[in-house]
Formats: C-alpha cells, sequence, structure tokens
C-alpha cells in the first residue's frame, strides 16, 4: 500500500449513507458551523434524498415521496454539501483515507462516517429468489410491490414483527387476501408480551388477516414462469400466495467496514465507542449499522438520532455527553392498532410485578411492570395506547396515583388532570427528537413562541411520530396561559364564542333567530346591534344547517335568514367581478345526457352567456344580471336541473371517474356512488364548502384524496379518506376507514359531515380543522367509527333530517312571486337592466367590460321617467 | 307606536339636491340588506335599513373595484355605527358619512334618508320622522 497522501488544504468529511440517519448528522453537523469550513461529500445509494422511512407504509395511504422527504429544501446547496444520489461508496482505503464509489469517483477524507443503515434479512430458504420475493425496505421496493401486486390475489408476509405488521397492512390495503407468517408463538414479540400479542392477533384477525404463528416458511414453489404460486411451512401445511414479502428483521450493513479491516461484532455491527469512532479514529460510524458501545446494535430512529448528534459533537470537538444506550419504547400504529411498549417491558428486573388491564371483547392490553418500591419500570399497551405520552416519561420515577388507576379505560382511571401538567421537567415528551418538557415550556417563556407550529418548528419536537403532539398542544396551552397570553377565539367582534360553541348554543336552546342569539349572546356592546359581516353568514349557516333539527325553515331566503346571507346565498348565484353573476347548475357525479347538455348550451346561447368547465366536472354559466337569473333558472329547472350551490358554503360536487362500468381498471361503480352521495348532501349549509369524489380503483383518476371526503373503491368495497384539500395549502386526504360497503360508507360519511360542521370553525375546510382539533385524525375516528363519545345515533339522525328536509332552492324561489321581487337590478326600476353590466368579446365568448366601471361614476340618462316617482 | 291605518303607505326618501326623493316602499327592504335605486339623473343609489327601521343610502359604486354592488353587501354595526361591508372584497363604508372604515382615504357619497306615511288615497302626506335626528343632511365629502 503507498504512504498516506496528504490531506487537502480544506478537512473533507465524507459521510456514507443517505438515510434519516445520515440527514441528521449533516443537520448536526451545519448547526456546529463545521459546515462552514469543512468540505462535506455524501454517497449514497438510493436515488433520492433521505425519507422519513418509519412512515414508509403511509406512501400506500398517499403520502408521496416528497410528503416523506427530511431535507428541507435547499439545504444542501445552503451549507454547501455535495450528495451524490445513486452512487453508493463502494471501497475504503484506510491508509490513503480513501473513498471510492461505485461511479469510480475517489475522495479523499479526514473523517469518515458510515451510516449505511441495515438490510433485511432473507431467511435462507428455497425459492427465495423467484419473481413475486421482495424485501420492506426503500421506496423503491414499495414502488415494486404495487407495481407486482396488480396481477395479484393474495400475499404473504414472513415475519410478524413491526415491520411485518406494517407489509401486512400495505398488502391488506392493495386488496391482497393477506397472510402472516411468524416463527415466534406471538405477534411482535420483541416487544409486547404474551398477553398483548393474544390482543393483537385477534385485532388484526377480526381485520381479516391471516395469522400462522410458531411456524416458519420452508420453501417457495414457483410455476414455469418463475413466478410465486405458493409456500410450504415447517408444520407441513401450504399457503397459495402470489407475493411474498420478507421481513424477518434486520441486520447491520458493515461489509464495507469489514472489507477495509474495521473492527465488527460477532454478530455483526461496526463496533464503535461512546463517542460513535470505530476502531480507527479517523472513522465513525452511527445508527442501525453501528455496535453502540453498550454492545447492541439499536434498529430504531431515535438512538440513531442520537448518535449522529454525538458524532457531530465529536467532529466539531463540541463537548457532549457520549451515546451509551438508549431508550427503545416505542409507540406505533399497526394496522389501525395502537400498541406501545417502553422500559422494561417484558419485566426481567428483580422483584417486578406486573399490573393487567385485559378486555379480550375490545381488543385492549394493557401491562404496567412496577418495581418492588412502586417505581414504574415499564409496560405494553395495545389497542388503546392514549397514555402512553403520560406513562413513558413517568417510567423510572413512583407514579402520582397507583399504578391500577393508570390502565383503566378513560373515566374510570386517573383523573384527566394527571396530564403532560404533572410531569417533571426533564421529562422527554417527543422521543423522535429527544425533547424534554422543559425545553417545550422555554419555547414559550424564552423564545417567545405563541403557537404549536412554532414551537414545532423552535423545537422539533412532535415532527418525528407525531405521537407526542397531543402532549405538546396542551404543555404549549398551559404554557401561554401562565404567561398570561389570553387568545380571543370569538368568531368576531360580535361575539366572543367560536362557531362551534355557537352551533352548541343555537342546538341545545333551540334558538332560531340571529336577533335572538346576538341579543342573549352577543358581546356586551353588540347587542341590539346589527351584526356584522363576518356573523351574520356563519351564523345563518350554523341555523340553515340545524334547520332540519329544529324545525325551522331551511329555505335560505325566507325571513331574517335572508339577511344574513352574503349576497351569493342571496341571489342563489355566484358574484362575479362587474357585478354579474354566474350560474351552475348540479351535474351530479359530473354524469349528464346530450339533451341536458344541449339544454344548457341554448340558454347560454339565448342569454349570451361565457360558459366554462369547472375542476368539478360541471358547467359554469358566466355574465347573467340579476334580474336576468330568474328566467334562465325556469328554462334549467323546466329541463330537470336543481341549484349546484356553486354560491353557498354547502356541498359541491362529487366528482367521478367513469369507474367500472367502462373502465378496464375499475372494481366498483364509481359514477353510482358518486351521485348516490351527491345527491344525500345536495343543499347541506357546512362551514366552508365541501368538495368530494369517488375513485373507481387505487389509480385515482378521480383525484378523491384532495377532497374533504373522498372515497376510492378497492376488490372488497370502499375506502373513505378525509381531510384532503386542492387550492393554496394542498392536503392529501387520510384515509378514515377501509373496505367498507356502500351502507357503512354511507353512515360513517353521514357521521363525519355532522361532527365536522359541529365543531369546525368559521370558513375552517375540514383540512385545517383535522389538524387543528385535538387528537386529529385518531379523535375523529375514536368519534366517528368507535363512537366513544356516544354522538353517531343523534349525528345520523341530523343527517337523516337533512336528507328529508332538502328542497331545491331555485325550484322554491321560482314557485314564490315574493322571494321573485328581488331579483330586480333597480328597487325603482324593475324593468331595467342595469347598464354598467356589460361586455365584450373575446375568444368567440364575452367577457366583462371594465372600462365601464373605471372611473368617476357614470350616470344613466335613460331611465328619468321611472326613477321619479 | 300606533298601528298605521290601512291603507297607509310608508316611503324610503332621500335628500337630492335639497329635495326629498321617494326610492322605494319601506316594505321593499329587508332589515340588515339593501337596494340599489336609480336618482333622476341616473346616478345608482344603495339604499338600507337596519334592524331599528332606520333608512341609510350611499352610493352604489364600490370605488375599490369599480362595480356597482354596495347595494348587496351586508349591514352591520360597530362601536354603534351602522356599515354596509362590500359583496367584492369586504372594505366596510359607514353608512352615515360615507367613509371606509378600512382606508381612510376612501369615501362614498353618504344621502341623508327617512321614512315618510303618506296616505295616498286622501292625497295627504303626513310626516312622521322615524328618525329625525337623520332628516338633516350629513355633510357631503366628495
Amino acid at each position: 500500500m503507498s504512504a498516506p497522501e496528504p490531506a487537502p488544504a480544506t478537512p473533507t468529511i465524507v459521510l456514507v449513507g443517505h438515510g434519516m440517519v445520515g440527514q441528521r448528522f449533516l443537520e448536526a453537523l451545519a448547526d456546529h458551523k463545521v459546515t462552514e469550513t469543512a468540505r462535506v461529500v455524501v454517497f449514497c445509494e438510493e436515488p433520492r434524498p433521505a425519507y422519513d422511512r418509519v412512515q414508509l407504509t403511509s406512501y400506500f395511504s398517499g403520502r408521496t415521496a416528497e410528503d416523506l422527504s427530511l431535507a428541507e429544501d435547499g439545504f444542501m446547496v445552503r451549507h454547501g454539501i455535495e450528495l451524490r444520489l445513486g452512487d453508493p461508496a463502494e471501497s475504503i482505503d484506510r491508509a490513503a483515507r480513501t473513498v471510492t464509489s461505485r461511479s469510480g469517483l475517489t475522495v479523499g477524507y479526514d473523517t469518515l462516517v458510515l451510516a449505511t443503515g441495515s438490510y433485511p434479512f432473507v431467511p435462507p430458504m428455497p425459492g427465495k429468489d423467484s419473481d413475486g420475493c421482495f424485501v420492506y425496505r426503500t421506496i423503491e421496493d414499495l414502488l415494486a410491490i404495487e407495481e407486482y401486486a396488480k396481477n395479484c390475489a393474495s400475499g404473504t408476509v414472513v415475519g410478524g414483527g413491526l415491520l411485518g405488521l406494517e407489509a401486512a397492512g400495505a398488502l391488506k390495503g392493495l386488496g391482497l387476501t393477506t397472510h402472516i407468517v411468524e416463527f415466534h408463538p406471538r405477534l411482535m414479540a420483541l416487544q409486547v408480551d404474551e398477553g398483548g400479542g393474544a390482543a393483537l392477533r385477534r385485532t388484526v384477525e377480526d381485520m381479516g388477516l391471516i395469522v400462522h404463528t410458531g411456524v416458519g416458511g420452508k420453501e417457495i414453489t414457483a410455476d414455469g414462469t418463475g413466478a410465486v404460486t405458493s409456500m410450504a411451512l415447517s408444520d407441513g401445511s401450504s399457503i397459495d400466495t402470489d407475493l411474498v414479502i420478507f421481513s424477518a428483521g434486520v441486520r447491520p450493513r458493515d461489509q464495507l467496514a469489514r472489507d477495509c479491516g474495521l473492527e465488527v461484532g460477532e454478530r455483526g455491527g461496526i463496533a464503535v465507542d461512546e463517542r460513535c469512532r470505530t476502531s480507527d479514529p479517523a472513522v465513525y460510524a452511527i445508527g442501525e449499522c453501528a455496535l453502540a458501545a453498550d454492545g447492541r446494535v439499536y434498529g430504531l430512529v431515535a438512538p440513531g438520532y442520537e448518535m449522529a448528534e454525538v458524532a457531530a459533537g465529536a467532529i466539531a470537538g463540541a463537548a457532549t455527553d457520549g451515546f451509551t444506550g438508549a431508550d427503545t419504547s416505542t409507540k406505533l400504529k399497526l394496522l389501525g392498532v395502537d400498541v406501545a411498549s417502553f422500559g422494561d417491558a417484558h419485566g426481567t428486573a428483580d422483584g417486578c410485578l406486573d399490573v393487567v388491564y385485559s378486555d379480550a371483547r375490545a381488543g385492549v392490553y394493557k401491562k404496567l411492570v412496577v418495581g418492588a418500591d412502586g417505581t414504574l419500570l415499564g409496560g405494553v399497551l395495545v389497542g388503546d395506547a392514549e397514555a402512553y405520552g403520560m406513562l413513558r416519561p413517568l417510567t423510572g420515577s413512583v407514579p402520582p396515583v397507583a399504578p391500577e388507576q393508570l390502565v383503566l379505560p378513560a373515566g374510570l382511571g386517573a383523573p384527566a388532570a394527571l396530564g403532560p401538567s404533572a410531569l417533571p421537567d426533564e421529562a422527554v415528551i417527543c422521543n423522535c427528537h429527544n425533547v424534554t418538557k422543559g425545553a417545550i415550556r422555554a419555547a414559550v417563556t424564552e423564545h417567545g413562541c405563541t403557537t404549536v407550529p412554532e414551537v414545532k418548528k423552535c423545537t422539533k419536537a412532535g415532527t418525528g411520530c407525531g405521537s407526542c403532539v397531543k402532549a405538546l398542544t396542551s404543555l404549549v396551552n398551559d404554557e401561554l396561559e401562565a404567561s398570561g397570553v389570553s387568545v380571543d377565539k370569538g368568531l368576531c367582534g360580535c361575539f366572543g364564542y367560536t362557531r362551534a360553541e355557537l352551533y352548541e348554543i343555537v342546538r341545545t336552546l333551540r334558538i332560531t333567530s340571529y336577533a335572538q342569539l346576538l341579543d342573549s349572546h352577543g358581546r356586551d356592546g353588540a347587542r341590539q346591534g346589527d351584526g356584522c359581516e363576518v356573523c351574520k353568514p356563519a351564523v345563518g349557516s350554523i341555523i340553515a344547517s340545524l334547520a332540519p333539527t329544529l324545525g325551522a325553515s331551511g329555505y335560505v331566503l325566507d325571513g331574517e335568514q335572508a339577511a344574513l346571507q352574503d349576497t351569493n346565498d342571496h341571489f342563489l348565484a355566484n358574484l362575479q367581478r362587474n357585478g354579474s353573476y354566474s350560474i351552475v347548475p348540479r351535474i351530479p357525479g359530473g354524469e349528464i345526457t346530450p339533451e341536458k347538455l344541449i339544454v344548457i348550451g341554448e340558454v347560454a346561447r339565448d342569454f349570451g352567456l361565457y360558459t366554462k368547465i369547472t375542476g368539478g366536472q360541471r358547467i359554469d354559466l358566466f355574465g347573467a344580471r340579476v334580474d336576468q337569473l330568474p328566467r334562465i333558472w325556469a328554462r334549467l329547472v323546466d329541463a330537470g336541473f336543481e341549484s349546484g350551490h356553486a354560491y353557498g358554503k354547502a356541498l359541491r360536487t362529487v366528482k367521478s371517474c367513469v369507474g367500472q362500468t367502462w373502465c378496464r381498471y375499475g372494481v366498483q361503480d364509481s359514477v353510482r356512488m358518486a351521485i348516490d352521495l351527491e345527491l344525500r348532501y345536495r343543499g347541506l349549509r357546512s362551514p366552508h364548502k365541501l368538495k368530494s369524489a369517488v375513485s373507481g380503483c387505487a389509480r385515482e383518476c378521480a383525484e378523491a384524496r384532495g377532497k374533504d371526503f373522498g372515497v376510492i373503491a378497492t376488490a372488497s368495497g370502499w375506502n373513505l379518506y378525509v381531510g384532503g384539500n386542492g387550492g393554496a395549502d394542498p392536503r392529501h386526504a387520510d384515509l378514515l376507514a377501509q373496505d367498507l360497503d356502500d351502507e357503512q360508507l354511507i353512515r360513517l360519511i353521514d357521521r363525519f359531515l355532522m361532527f365536522y360542521i359541529r365543531t369546525a370553525d368559521r370558513l375552517e375546510r375540514t383540512s385545517a380543522w383535522l389538524e387543528r382539533i385535538e387528537g386529529g385524525l385518531d379523535h375523529v375516528r375514536d368519534v366517528v367509527v368507535d363512537d366513544t363519545l356516544g354522538l353517531c345515533a343523534e349525528l345520523e339522525a341530523m343527517m337523516a333530517d337533512h336528507v328529508a328536509g332538502y328542497r331545491d332552492e331555485w325550484a322554491e324561489t321560482l314557485d314564490d312571486p315574493e322571494r321573485l321581487r328581488r331579483f330586480v337590478s333597480f328597487v325603482n326600476a324593475p324593468d331595467a337592466p342595469d347598464p354598467t353590466v356589460k361586455f365584450v368579446p373575446e375568444r368567440d365568448q364575452v367577457k366583462p367590460d371594465l372600462t365601464v366601471l373605471s372611473g368617476p361614476a357614470i350616470p344613466v340618462r335613460t331611465l328619468e321617467g321611472t326613477a321619479s316617482r | 307606536m300606533t298601528t298605521a291605518p290601512e291603507r297607509t303607505a310608508v316611503r324610503v326618501e332621500l335628500l337630492v339636491d335639497q329635495r326629498w326623493f321617494a326610492i322605494c316602499d319601506l316594505t321593499d327592504l329587508i332589515p340588515g340588506r339593501g337596494v340599489a335605486a336609480l336618482l333622476p339623473d341616473g346616478t345608482q343609489v344603495a339604499a338600507f335599513v337596519d334592524r331599528a327601521g332606520r333608512p341609510y343610502a350611499i352610493d352604489n359604486r364600490d370605488p375599490f373595484t369599480g362595480a356597482y354592488v354596495l347595494s348587496r353587501g351586508l349591514v352591520g354595526s360597530a362601536q354603534g355605527r351602522p356599515f354596509v361591508a362590500s359583496p367584492l372584497l369586504k372594505q366596510r363604508f359607514d353608512l352615515e358619512t360615507g367613509r371606509c372604515l378600512d382606508d381612510e382615504t376612501v369615501t362614498v357619497q353618504a344621502y341623508a334618508a327617512r321614512v315618510r306615511d303618506v296616505a295616498p288615497a286622501r292625497g295627504v302626506a303626513r310626516g312622521r320622522d322615524v328618525a329625525s335626528a337623520r332628516d338633516v343632511a350629513p355633510a357631503r365629502v366628495a
């Protein structure tokens, strides 16, 4: 070997591996300002920068690769880091201090950091290399599984641990009959005990997954083309399967280190000291590839992050604590089941005792391990891990209440007061980023954060797995309150109540008039006044939503209601910039007959309207004067059209793809479902507009996940997604429930919408609502799926009232001469058109003539006689 | 208040060029909402009546967009003063002075307004100023 080359003038740090831990290492280097003075080169095997592998499965529920990305935009450029994607390091020359990559690039280093992670262990099983055998580790693996599964009816996951259950959930989501084969006698053997495993198994089986425990895969059989057809098990039985995922654990990826003679552990892992330094002081190893000083290889991200911080600190010469071992507590939602384990979950300490609560019917199992002196040592929670956020920080201390109080169901257990406020400052709230309660409090008291998002940004708490957000929110609010920051949550200058509070007031006191509500519940100075443009439509909407239930008229142009509506609701059309209105007839599901299309065309032609296809699969007719609206609608109603409520905070459209009837990929009749839903919820007044869509297969052509409630067909029914949004702040909808039949789907949407209407703020879309309300999606699921508040019957009854009470607003308006009186441009010249609403041609249609509107007012001289009475 | 005789009509009148000019019946107005009306010279005005039955009138033209739409805004009150919020971009205008509450450099014309009982059958107008204080025309602001 040649003599070492002299180190380059600028110190060079080479990082091998850009996974979650690698990225965290780079961030820590930047925090220590090392990137300002050193050259940093990163070799990454995968074709994309670091992403959140923990949330990998959420890729199947619609999170995109971009959503999962960890490096913020511009991070690499800002810190001058050279990231080489798709170019893994292939060899290390420690004597020359160089790394050579697959593309042939050789880079000299002063410090080398290995963050190569781990690889999935594939048992040595005959047939394991057949087509249709996969591992579950990267986005590329997922893409390959998704593609292959399109032609599969069934799949098998080898391994019933944490990742195995995730993989099984993904296969089930793809519509496959799914088997889980686990060698241990129970699922998640590492994390949960026998009781927890049994509870987990029951719940998993109730979801339709087939669990085989205590057996191993023996051989995989393939057909003539080399594709998997079945798997023989060690007990002599066999499973027919088209696809196999190996998820039987991971092994540290230490080959590079072995090849260059670094010390590795007997069972793998690059041996490091407390500062994450290998047997070569110029080389560090962090994350899952490292064998930590305590003799363990950690397969969790939190210890990996800690090692990244330690290594970066050591390289920067900062005085930081070493890495001597980590807490392996976890809380996960697997297949929709909460599973958590923390501390000494298996009760290995001398003299420890178990406190167990088990409800096999509800699939809940909780065990706490308590030391002889009452110290909480650890525990296992399955089916209800609500208490995890409180229990984990209490581990190692004697809890302030008896342990049995801590495992009983809500209401029977510890008083609510034992929340995060009872924890000591050193308690770690966010385990992913190791953020203590004290740091969160300091974010408010010292760094001036006043909202949860600000605290998240400041401390990183809650930005990992998200399981601590509830505790975080409660801490931030407590701290804000303690600092005397009081945020007026009132609706407007007239009401000190929120929209949700006003909804409850109207509902329980059966108030059907705005004036009555203002005079009884308005702010002091606002009572007896005229309200404002903010609360009037909001209260009008609440009364309209509740009208069928209160027995009041839901017709928005009736009596006092008429004075509450924005102009769009008042004229049942959409005001445009020149004072003209646009008209959108309802076209349920986007399905329309040629005859009706012709009517729309004829009406537009006869009234000179500009026509445009909307994003919601309807047709918008622009340029109508107020006085033309009744005549236009008379023709539309005559042809069988109804109001499309494009003007209201109400259900707009339910888009659909063409579905199973025509499409070769479709698995359900999406058009029929879209029409059913649109007709059911038409006219429903809500805090903001509501959009929906139904897709007939997982290709999602109807873009249902961009909607407030979206439905996607599966081979066995429908998946319901909620809280999606397009617009300025796009958000993919979250999966609320899977594989529903028609009746279950509609019942769930009924409950969801009514719960939203009841609790949302004014002009708060479902996406913002879902992110704001305490407990988020989990809470909504608790309420509308599991009925934990006992509200579902009432929510369903309210929707039934709405459906029964629906009437077409335009048909009603045309039938009532009194209501038609308001559709005039001028009260004292009912036959005169508004001369300021003018149009000029553009692309064979019309557009507003804005020159009429510019400059000083233009007097109209032709109507003197009419106007002078 | 006494009940008006059967054949009495209540008119909404505006002070235009020193004369009271009737634009509509009070029943044409819904409290909290407005209507547009034409003056003899073709000018468009927006007339409103508040919850207490007091009438107001300002220009119908929204100075921010140029559109003739202020009559379609919602009426409200803040610190005891009545306003209308433009239906387009929601700026508020004081109904007594025409001053924009969101931009003090902008003002629309305000008109004095009153309601008046008339008995057309007898041809005698019986004045009944519902809001006599408002019979005085407010300072006109350009």
